[in-house]
């Protein structure tokens, strides 16, 4: 990231088809901020890095819920520190949006009315405990199969801040696999717990990575682009091979009758999918949508009053300081 | 006072008990505030104050299960005592409020901390001095952080000023419980162990007066003066937040998370 | 499989599918909120300070703080250098040839010029 001088000089825009640019992507190389870009790529970023700083933010309620009520100081210490953690990505990628020449109060302003979105996996309630080793094992399980194509994507802030979220995401996966172990192998009650939201968590995780998109042209134009490496279904394949095993090891269930092992494909088959509901969830009925969405801006709006103080206070030391004579020098 | 080692060990667990609780009470309303800071920068910095105090707390109440001859963990004090046990100054209970009323309590309380552990860094017992060592680098950075959003919010805007005077005002009658030592204290302080609360007015009152002037607001004046959390007597917050914060660990007494 | 109606749903950015059609960058409302600060960290002593990114602050006293929360949480700062965004100049891609190419034929500034003997340590 180096600097978001977009004041001084005009961005230079180039057509999408321009061949130099595509060289750089085809040698795999890194544009970085203010190089000449197609302005559609330089829009397709700010709006993918927003909504992923937006998801980052929205994700910090789901699991902020139970902080108060963890039932173990350490549980309570690791939560704050994961739920924190998202905080900060949520920074690290608006700052990556800024390089691009878009502002961090537009990008909020637009989640706030709902013109840019966040991932629909956190419209879903965190009813238990258990939850939160659902989520930590499966929903950050997924992401991490997504964002570690990330750390080479062709933009290099993305690809930096990516490279940072996903050393620090590498604590909140095993932290979820770990709640759930415990819970798996405590009481028959806490057994019952983790297996609930292990069946209620299974397919909106399988969900995240998106319906099968071929005939999407975006994912194409996408990938051409060096911003998307793989296609939802790879990624979700991966995700499925991946966590197969690890729900053994943890001697829960998954909730699909159809999962068995392709000797012949090296592949976890798994059940179709209902997509309807993702559809659903994404329109806005989802459990939590308004309820994610108020949240979020009744934060934003009590808020506000702080942050026009804090404005006020520099404002006034500003104007301090340039009534004073300069110092003389000894 | 002389007292034999059981009594001085169940002594120190006491005073290192509520050490803890007002650490433990307050990071727990710390984190309430995440996910719903006024800026995302603000959610990042309150969290690190909450997991610093939970720290502390964790330290101090493991020390006290371990000294005062129960053999209690961290967590079945804090998830098995019920709030008549509670030790905890009344101070840290309060619900939030807004956000200058979280700034006022966290100016006075981390002012009083720094004051506290500064101090405690020469306790003649070991755990205590150490605790205290690495806590007060925390505190150092808590008020600093109140006192940077004091000033600013005192001399803000006119609705930010009137806001910090009001949370001042409304903490101000638990102010002076920080302040109070018993017997217990007394003795602790005679062998080197406690600090003397009353030593920690001057200087904690002095630091207060500076910042509160400086952000161009008023030192409240109030005769009220509630006490009574160190003998186990608390507002009615602390039921509710125990409530919430206890309520899964004795839902399932015993079981591992 | 097809597609939700007027919704292009990929598995871009971090938890997952999100639309992709029909989303605007930006508002083009000018919305106010506190300035941008770039963000410099010494990790130890013998580096130098590195960019690390960004936040937003009201003032410089803040931003130094918001910067070791956010940027040296796990301990990975000794020195951070907090500066206004718009206080930074930056050298144009444009001028990239006239700038830099100069130093491009000078190789004998680079080691990898040098051929050093095997055995010789410390070169």
């Amino acid at each position: 990231m180096y600097g978001n001088d977009f004041t001084q000089q005009p961005i230079v825009e180039i057509a999408e088809d321009d061949a130099d640019f595509q060289a750089i992507l085809d040698a795999d190389g890194r544009i970085e901020p203010r190089d000449a870009m197609p302005e559609a790529y330089r829009k397709n970023l700010i709006r993918q890095i927003a909504q992923h700083a937006h998801s980052e933010i929205i994700g910090m309620q789901p699991e902020g819920n139970w902080i108060t009520r963890a039932p173990s100081l350490k549980r309570k210490a690791i939560l704050m520190a994961k739920v924190q953690d998202e905080a900060g990505h949520g920074l690290y990628l608006y700052a990556a949006a800024e390089t691009l020449g878009a502002d961090r109060a537009d990008l909020l302003d637009l989640l706030h009315t709902g013109r840019q979105k966040y991932s629909s996996i956190f419209n879903y309630p965190t009813l238990t405990w258990a939850d939160m080793g659902a989520i930590g094992w499966l929903v950050d399980g997924a992401a991490i199969v997504n964002q570690v194509p990330l750390c080479r994507c062709s933009y290099g802030p993305y690809a930096r801040a990516m490279v940072r979220v996903c050393k620090e995401e590498s604590f909140h996966q095993r932290q979820g696999f770990e709640i759930l172990h415990t819970l798996s192998h405590g009481t028959p009650a806490q057994k019952a717990m983790a297996q609930d939201a292990v069946d209620r968590w299974w397919w909106p995780s399988l969900m995240m990575f998106g319906p099968p998109d071929e005939s999407s042209p975006n994912t194409e134009r996408s990938m051409r682009w060096g911003i998307k490496r793989f296609s939802n279904d790879e990624l979700r394949q991966r995700f499925v091979d991946m966590t197969v095993p690890q729900a053994q090891a943890l001697d829960l269930t998954l909730p699909d009758p159809q999962l068995s092992w392709d000797a012949a494909t090296g592949h976890w088959e798994y059940g179709a999918i209902d997509f309807t509901e993702l559809f659903e969830v994404i329109k806005g009925n989802g459990p939590c949508n308004a309820q994610r969405m108020a949240h979020r801006r009744r934060a934003h709006e009590e808020g506000a009053w702080v942050r026009e103080a804090a404005l006020a206070y520099a404002t006034k030391r500003d104007a301090e300081r340039e009534a004073e004579p300069p110092a003389a020098v000894a | 006072m002389t007292w034999s080692d059981s009594d001085k060990s169940t002594a120190v667990g006491a005073y290192a008990l509520r050490l803890g609780d007002d650490a433990l009470v307050l990071a727990h309303r710390m984190a309430e505030w995440i996910a719903s800071a006024p800026e995302l920068e603000e959610d990042v910095a309150l969290a690190n104050i909450g997991l610093d105090l939970l720290g502390q707390a964790r330290m101090l109440l493991t020390y006290a299960g371990e000294v005062d001859g129960t053999g209690r963990s961290e967590d079945d004090l804090a998830y098995f005592r019920d709030e008549r046990e509670f030790v905890n100054c009344q101070l840290v209970e309060l619900p939030n409020g807004d956000f200058a009323l979280t700034m006022a309590r966290m100016l006075v309380f981390a002012a009083y901390q720094y004051e506290l552990y500064d101090r405690l860094c020469s306790s003649s017992d070991e755990t205590l001095a150490a605790v205290a060592a690495k806590a007060v680098k925390e505190v150092a950075y808590h008020r600093d952080h109140a006192t940077r959003w004091v000033l600013r919010l005192g001399d803000g805007t006119a609705k930010s000023q009137q806001r910090m005077q009001a949370g001042l005002d409304t903490i101000w009658p638990y102010v002076a419980e920080l302040f109070e030592a018993d017997e217990l204290v007394h003795g602790l302080v005679g062998g080197g162990i406690a600090v003397d609360p009353a030593e920690l007015r001057d200087p904690t009152t002095d630091y207060l007066t500076t910042v509160i002037e400086q952000a161009t607001l008023t030192v409240p004046d109030t005769s009220v003066w509630h006490t009574g959390g160190r003998r186990g007597i608390h507002t009615e917050a602390l039921g509710y937040l125990l409530a919430e914060m206890q309520h899964l660990a004795r839902t399932h007494p015993g079981a591992p998370w | 499989m097809t597609q939700s109606p007027g919704h292009d749903l990929s598995a871009e950015g971090g938890h997952g599918a999100v639309p992709t059609t029909g989303v605007p960058a930006t508002s083009g409302r000018a919305v106010r909120d506190w300035p941008l600060w770039e963000v410099f960290v010494r990790a130890r002593r013998g580096l130098s300070h590195g960019h690390v990114g960004s936040l937003h602050a009201p003032d410089a006293e803040m931003a130094l703080r918001n910067a070791r929360d956010v940027y040296t949480r796990r301990q990975e700062g000794v020195s951070i250098w907090v500066v206004p965004a718009a206080a930074i100049s930056a050298s144009s891609p444009d001028e990239k040839d006239a700038f830099f190419d100069p130093a491009g034929d000078k190789v004998y500034r680079h080691p990898t010029f040098y051929d050093v003997p095997d055995g010789v340590e410390h070169l």
